[in-house]
């Protein structure tokens, strides 16, 4: 390994410009983990397999292990730190994951949550089929899937009664 | 006038969720400083061989490297890993056959060493420019090929590489198959080695601190890694403290000792600086723990009407490379048979048998999912060859009421199985759709099994079976609650939370859980493990809360001139028994006490209760699937799960157990196994790309329902619900495939693979 | 922290061929799902790596002058999927990139990494097959094309020169006018899996819609590099819509392919499911067509 390479990245996260030099070997979750503290950010493969860094970069979902940190330059990131409201109150699908009895361990839930946010700004109503699929990219050994899908589910037709 | 409110029994939110919802839960990672310096370890690259060299030149040449250890540098202090309670007496304990790294190693993935770096690319290319220089040895992959006499000698100490046999001789066996007309069933049952898959992965830091040191770890067993990790160390167990955060899921992996004692002992090379140990995933599935591999023999003689008359069981429980939870499991499974459908004409073995593979722990279900798949596919198989409906067979002969276990005093005080059976029929729609299932001829065909199990609570007799509690009052009225039973993902603190609430009559909003634990602070107990968190706590909880109670009402009876006896707490307020009138709140009581300047006290009690008792726990699971037989696919299409866990303390929390259970049996019946090259022991799939766990796109609706009744030897009524869901999955399954199509397919998981294979046999393809 | 000697950002398809020559050891990455996950494992641990997944001008399906469909490389599998020029004319390319993985991988992973990593499990693979597609290469010469059979060499070797770049991925309007297709990816779960087998599957049918004018049949993980059955196409050429027809062209490709035992799968096993799932594309493509298949 030769001199350490850096790259100034500014980006805006969880709706605040931000900037940082991020060594160029780091992956967005060494970023917002190490740098921005951002620790609903877990690890869990760092393959891009179970789903757990998952964050949202320019409204799409991404897993943050296996992207560089250098390329979040003029993006736009949000993490589950982002949801809940300025006076501390919770977003319908955090209250909804609590009510459903969505969480156990707690680990994938995060990244889970990220995807929910994803698919109900999309403003669409999906069967509970096209749910599945929308959040296939995420692993859980706790809730066999079902109080998720329940959670994400209701908050769906909620915000949609709700327009 | 103030009426009761009830905690037990209530679906309330988990006392945790918020913290989880909002990314704020502190799990190890989150909570270890950036400053850590970061622990590679380096693999066994054979199954089997002694470590000649390692040459390490190289590597402590790479800058960042500040350490490398060898298992030449580390200290010969042989100790067990077992999440066991210790014993006292030396047959009784685990075997201590680990060393914090091997130079004769004896699985590929087993420690050679280890490097401390700065930085994590650093420690990756050390443990990379490291080279060993091995003597291969022969290895062995085999259960049961591992048992003869020409088999590489695993361990020295024993023979055949057999950890232990243990036999059932109930009856005779011999005498009572010779009785004329009986109808002989034999069959061999093989289940897979698969792994946990918890979220997060095994992780814990070491650093020192006066003299001591402190192992934050991922555990569900503070209490235990403190007692390891002295013995590992050779160093008196008071200089360990073990910190438990939020963990991210366990499932048995860690309720064993994984690498606490190689992190702290490395810390004290470093001269006691902050070191992390942070498990890939890779490393997860190999170098952790994994579920024993069982192969079951069984033979049954049965009678035209299907009654036993003997009984021949064997179990060939693969235990990898070291002994760990050893011999338990298949223990515990071969003591399962004899007790689903009694029969007074009994031989069973068990065997635990070394070979050279990863090393098989605990797992959810502890023997039984094994068991059960062996043994209710078995049923199936005899239910047929007698010409009964599975459904009947059950009906029939499982465990009756009144059944008593001579061993460990379990009685089956209701009629439970039929309950549940009843329930998971009615919602599957078993009679009709059996029925048009029959005699399919198409490509596609439907079919619909049945297969029930036998859980136990906790681990009395065998071990020690003890909980401590520990409850404080604040000035507001509200309690702290410490125990020993470890939050670990299930539920637990919310359960504790509602039972303290509920003897000490004040709010579950006022009970504070503390989830983080720290065996400085923390009552002693043994952990998260068997299904008796709930169980087990439930009376250290309700004994301290009585206690806490009483000790309450000795201060109303000076506050309020009332007598003690007269006295109770409702909601969190004292209250006249006679006409329930309010006197004052607990929140004013608890002021007064502590800041009275002339009889003050701070309000707390603390306890241990030893339970003397265990419960069994029941249910059932009803699948049904479609089998594509050209594509050689069986997918699941209906599932439901019925327990009796005896009185609900969160329902919610209950099902949602269920919940995961399933999902893990459904993994464990259709899709997951670790597979080993045959030429190499290599593991072949250990990441989650290639090791099949169930994806949200992989199981239809989870239908989980509860039959409750009261369990009488409980604190709270309630028993083992933790590991049940997972252990009846994979037979019924199995059964569903086999009703669809005939054939009986005694291997899981019923992966295509393996169905082509049978299909093929069968003609179907 | 992935262990990389070196990272250069291309800021344009010049700017990256000029990177590349001058980095001759440097491997692209792309969207990295791939090349970031080896380099973890240590089969690249050390690279150099010349990104470029910043170069937005690959990006985006287009429908150009001539009916040729144009893929930029860096388009994600998830755009593709939901491209209306790619809905409405080579809707099976949608769908076959809407197997791969999970939603986050299909936002990361790119057509052009998916095809230039030379692997035979992509998901893409079989379908560009099936659909006779040209791939672009840009390098320090300029430009040119080939039939995607002729890009891939061996198994994780295709034909880019040095310094070159994928740019584009072309279908041209004779291979999908009048075609319909279908896609099966056969593996072990139903998502966050690679295939065991992939078979793509399109058809011509005469105007009557009674004759099987044209077959294309491809797979992916039938050998080492994805193929085409050229045999069961050619019995299907110009054969009678039956069940009958498609028992036959099924059981000819048993003559193409070529799988493997693997830890995986087994040859015999691969064998069986590659007759089974191009009889069953072959159906789904023929009632796409809107041919009715006769017992």
């Amino acid at each position: 390994m030769s001199e350490i390479q850096y790259k100034l990245v500014r980006c805006t996260i969880n709706g605040e410009k931000r900037e940082t030099m991020v060594d160029v070997r780091a992956s967005l979750t060494d970023m917002l983990r190490n740098d921005y503290r951002l620790t609903s950010v877990k690890k869990g493969c760092e393959v891009g397999e179970c789903g757990a860094c998952n964050v949202i970069i320019d409204g799409e979902c991404f897993n943050s292990c296996i992207y560089l940190a250098v390329w979040a330059d003029g993006k736009e990131i949000r993490t589950l730190e982002s949801l809940m409201g300025p006076d501390g109150e919770l977003s319908d699908i955090q209250q909804a994951f609590i009510d459903e009895t969505a969480v156990q361990c707690g680990f994938c839930t995060p990244g889970v949550i990220m995807s929910a946010v994803e698919i109900l700004e999309s403003g669409k109503e999906y069967t509970r089929d096209e749910l599945r699929k929308l959040l296939s990219g995420h692993l859980c050994r706790c809730t066999g899937y079902e109080n998720i899908l329940n959670a994400v589910e209701k908050t769906m037709h909620k915000r949609l009664e709700g327009r | 006038m103030e009426e009761r409110e009830h905690a037990v029994g209530k679906s309330v939110k988990r006392v945790d969720a918020f913290e989880k919802v909002t990314g704020r839960a502190k799990y190890t990672d989150d909570l270890c400083d950036k400053s850590a310096y970061v622990v590679r370890i380096l693999h066994s690259t054979v199954a089997h061989g002694i470590v000649k060299s390692v040459d390490a030149s190289e590597a402590e040449k790479i800058p960042g490297v500040v350490k490398v250890v060898t298992c030449f540098d580390v200290p010969k202090n042989y100790f067990p890993t077992a999440g066991h309670p210790w014993s006292t007496e030396p047959a009784h304990q685990d075997v201590a056959d680990r060393l914090l790294l091997q130079e004769h190693v004896k699985f590929y993935g087993d420690d050679v060493a280890a490097v401390v770096a700065e930085n994590e690319v650093a420690a990756a290319q050390a443990v990379r420019a490291m080279k060993v220089e091995y003597e291969e040895l022969p290895f062995v992959l085999d259960v049961q090929k591992a048992m003869e006499d020409t088999a590489p000698q695993i361990h020295e100490e024993y023979p055949n590489n057999i950890l232990k046999h243990t036999t059932i001789r109930n009856g005779s066996y011999e005498e009572a198959r010779k009785e004329p007309g009986l109808i002989k069933v034999e069959g061999w049952y093989d289940t897979p080695t698969v792994q946990h898959c918890h979220i997060e992965n095994f992780i814990c830091y070491a650093y020192m601190e006066q003299g001591r040191i402190v192992v934050v770890s991922s555990t569900q067993i503070p209490h235990i890694c403190r007692r390891v990790v002295g013995q590992a160390l050779g160093i008196p167990w008071g200089k360990v403290r073990v910190i438990k955060p939020y963990i991210g899921g366990g499932f048995g992996n860690k309720q064993d000792i994984l690498y606490e004692p190689l992190c702290a002992y490395l810390s004290t090379v470093v001269g006691g600086r902050l070191v992390k140990l942070d498990v890939s995933r890779e490393e997860t599935f190999v170098s952790n723990r994994v579920r024993h591999a069982v192969r079951t023999h069984i033979i049954s003689y049965v009678r035209p009407d299907g009654s036993f008359a003997a009984r021949k069981i064997e179990c060939f429980s693969d235990q990898g490379a070291y002994a760990s939870h050893g011999h338990s499991i298949a223990a515990k499974g071969l003591g399962a048979f004899p007790q689903l459908y009694p029969c007074p004409n009994v031989d069973g073995d068990a065997y635990t048998v070394f070979t050279n593979k990863p090393v098989s722990g605990a797992m959810r279900g502890y023997g039984i999912p094994q068991a059960m798949f062996a043994l209710e596919s078995h049923t199936d198989d005899v239910a047929k060859a007698v010409g009964m409906s599975p459904y009947e067979f059950r009906w029939k002969y499982l465990m009756p009421v009144g059944y008593t276990d001579g061993f460990s005093k379990n009685v089956n005080y209701y009629d439970t199985f039929h309950q549940c059976m009843e329930k998971g029929k009615a919602y599957i729609d078993y009679d009709r759709k059996v029925k048009e299932y029959e005699n399919q001829t198409g490509e596609v065909r439907k079919g619909i099994g049945v297969a029930a199990f036998w859980y136990n609570t906790g681990v009395w007799p065998i071990s020690l079976e003890t909980s401590s509690c520990r409850m404080v009052l604040n000035q507001d009225g509200s309690i702290q609650v410490q125990v020993g039973e470890t939050e670990i993902g299930q539920g637990a603190d919310t359960a504790f939370a509602q039972m303290a609430a509920e003897t000490l009559g004040i709010p579950v909003d006022q009970v504070h859980v503390m989830t983080v634990q720290d065996t400085d602070i923390t009552p002693f107990g043994t952990g998260a493990y068997a299904s008796r968190q709930t169980y087990m706590a439930g009376f250290s909880i309700n004994q301290t809360a009585a206690l806490l109670k009483s000790h309450i009402l000795d201060t109303a009876q000076e506050l309020t001139r009332h007598t003690k006896e007269s006295l109770d707490i409702i909601n969190g307020k004292i209250i006249r028994r006679g006409d329930g009138e309010v006197l004052m709140s607990l929140a004013d009581l608890a002021m007064e006490k502590l800041y009275s300047l002339t009889n003050n006290g701070h309000l707390t009690a603390e306890s241990t209760y030893q339970a003397k008792t265990n419960a069994y726990s029941f249910g059932c699971t009803f699948a049904e699937v479609e089998v594509d037989i050209p594509a050689c696919r069986a997918e699941l299409t209906n599932i439901i799960n019925v327990h009796d866990c005896g009185q609900l303390i969160n329902p919610s929390l209950a099902l949602a157990q269920v919940h995961g259970g399933m999902s893990m049996g459904i993994g464990y019946g259709l899709t997951e196994r670790l597979i080993f090259d045959e030429k190499t022991g290599k593991p072949l799939n250990n990441n989650l790309l290639d090791y099949k766990l169930s994806t949200f796109m992989d199981h239809p609706h989870l239908e989980g329902q509860f039959v409750e009744n009261y369990e009488p030897t409980s604190a709270y009524g309630t028993k083992a619900l933790g590991e049940p869901p997972v252990c009846s999955v994979a037979p019924a399954i199995r059964n569903a495939v086999l009703q669809a199509t005939g054939v009986a397919v005694d291997e899981i998981p019923l992966t295509p693979h393996i169905l082509f294979k049978r299909f093929k046999e069968e003609g179907l393809v | 922290m992935y262990d990389m000697k070196a990272l250069y950002e291309a800021e344009s398809v010049p700017h990256a061929i000029q990177l590349l020559k001058e980095h001759p050891e440097a491997q692209i990455i792309a969207g990295g799902s791939d090349v970031l996950v080896q380099m973890r494992e240590g089969k690249r641990a050390g690279a150099e790596l010349v990104s470029i997944y910043g170069l937005d001008e690959l990006r985006g399906v287009k429908m150009e002058e001539d009916g040729t469909i144009r893929i930029g490389s860096l388009t994600s599998f998830s755009h593709i999927t939901k491209d209306p020029v790619i809905q409405k004319y080579i809707n099976v390319l949608g769908e076959a990139v809407d197997k791969v993985g999970g939603p986050q991988i299909r936002n990361i992973g790119t057509i052009g990494g998916n095809t230039c990593n030379g692997v035979t499990s992509a998901d893409s693979a079989a379908t560009l097959f099936a659909w006779d597609a040209v791939v672009e290469l840009t390098g320090p010469e300029g430009i040119r094309t080939m039939p995607i059979r002729e890009f891939y060499i061996k198994a994780g070797k295709v034909a880019l020169a040095p310094a070159e770049i994928q740019t584009g991925i072309l279908i041209p309007k004779a291979s999908y006018e009048g075609y319909y297709g279908h896609y099966i990816k056969y593996a072990m779960r139903n998502a966050m899996d690679i295939a065991t087998l992939g078979c793509s599957v399109n058809v011509k049918l005469s105007d009557d819609r009674s004759i099987l004018e044209d077959v294309r049949i491809a797979y992916g993980v039938a050998g080492p590099v994805p193929m085409r059955a050229v045999h069961a196409e050619e019995a299907g050429r110009g054969v009678l819509v039956s069940a009958d027809s498609i028992e036959k062209i099924g059981d000819t490709v048993l003559e193409d392919v070529t799988p493997r035992d693997s830890w995986r799968a087994s040859k015999a096993f691969r064998e069986h499911i590659a007759k089974v799932l191009c009889k069953r594309a072959l159906k789904e493509s023929v009632r796409l067509a809107g041919g009715v298949i006769h017992e």
